[in-house]
């Protein structure tokens, strides 16, 4: 029932339907602050966890609706495109992107909504993500077997512990509800400590 | 006056919502780096047609067509608009080099440069960055996607005390 199970991404409806979704994407990320890299880097310093606060609300947020969504016959899981897990690239490439995120100060994303409020350092990050995606292409072809390491069939981490979906979900939100109360306190004792 | 940023509880729903209904009507979620990677070697095709053709990566970028038809390059442009309505409602747009009150906009660049081309190639290894890796995979609560975010976590805190001048 959606654009990419009947293989539309590509033609115009899908492409006219991306651009909206992606204004509604940059719309937020702004409104979130996420336009200013020394905000998105605050979080590094331990002085401002809105990108922790944002992103797990965002997460659980699409995820308790899908599961909803779901389990009253609105959406097929199923059909749904999600990025395979492969597990030891994913974890060299999120080492490799975390360093590049706290010094460039931006992510692919968020540097969108930086150019688009006159940042210059985004310009110049999304130039640098444009060369470190081309020097791919230099690397992967002697990196073949370590691209492939730890692919997974399953890649649902609630099917591979053997629980259902839902309670998948609900343990984000669990998970995230800590993490909010965590990022809080951390934030009212380095206000305390080193006002300003 | 840049008027304040809103609760980061509400824009957080907010950008959920929005992930929500990109699952629910495009089958996918969303995404920022798969647009760079097809931009980008549009223009290195431009400039090396025969070597970005001959290529097994960059090749079948080219033979897919034009990147201006891929509907993550659609969506990234949309993430320009609506960035942008959103700063210039707000009174947020101004030209600058966002850093630190020490830190001089050379650095700032360098770093800018330096970090860009880590996250792009980062991104290339984990098969998305936070937007598709992160948020959109982690909404459908793929273990790929939350190995990709604990590690890009880990990493940014460990790397940060090296690079403090240029933000603090």
């Amino acid at each position: 029932m959606n654009l990419y199970a009947h293989d539309l991404l590509d033609a115009p409806i899908g492409l006219a339907l991306a651009l909206l979704l992606g204004l509604g994407f940059g719309f937020w990320l702004e409104r979130a602050g996420f336009g200013s890299s020394r905000k998105l880097t605050a979080i590094f310093y331990l002085r401002d966890f809105a990108v922790l606060k944002v992103m797990f609300s965002a997460m659980v947020t699409a995820a308790l609706g899908l599961q909803a969504l779901a389990a009253v016959g609105l959406v097929d899981l199923g059909s749904l495109y999600v990025p395979a897990t492969v597990v030891w690239p994913q974890l060299v490439g999120g080492l490799l992107f975390g360093v590049g995120f706290v010094a460039g100060g931006w992510c692919p994303g968020t540097a969108a909504v930086g150019l688009a409020s006159g940042r210059l350092d985004a310009l110049v990050f999304l130039l640098g993500a444009a060369a470190g995606s081309l020097a791919f292409a230099g690397l992967a072809p002697g990196l073949d077997d370590f691209l492939h390491a730890g692919a997974c069939d399953v890649g649902s981490l609630p099917e591979r512990l053997g629980v259902s979906g839902p309670i998948g979900a609900a343990a984000l939100l669990a998970v995230a509800l800590l993490a909010f109360v965590g990022a809080t306190l951390v934030e009212r004792i380095m206000v305390r400590r080193n006002p300003a | 006056m840049a008027k304040p940023y809103w609760n980061p509880y509400a824009a957080g729903i907010g950008l959920g919502l929005t992930l929500l209904l990109a699952y629910v009507v495009l089958g996918t979620g969303l995404g920022a780096s798969g647009a760079i990677t097809r931009l980008s070697v549009a223009a290195a095709h431009a400039v090396a047609p025969a070597a970005v053709e001959r290529d097994a990566i960059l090749g079948p970028y080219v033979a897919a067509g034009s990147p201006l038809v891929h509907y993550l390059v659609t969506m990234f442009a949309g993430t320009l608009v609506g960035g942008f309505l959103s700063a210039f409602a707000a009174g947020r747009t101004r030209l600058t080099i966002e850093r630190g009150p020490t830190a001089g906009p050379g650095l700032r660049l360098a770093l800018a440069l330096a970090g860009g081309a880590l996250a792009g190639l980062g991104a290339r290894f984990a098969l998305g960055c936070t937007s598709g890796q992160a948020l959109s995979g982690g909404a459908m609560l793929q273990t790929g996607s939350f190995v990709f975010t604990g590690a890009c976590f880990a990493a940014a805190f460990a790397v940060a005390p090296l690079v403090r001048k240029e933000w603090r």
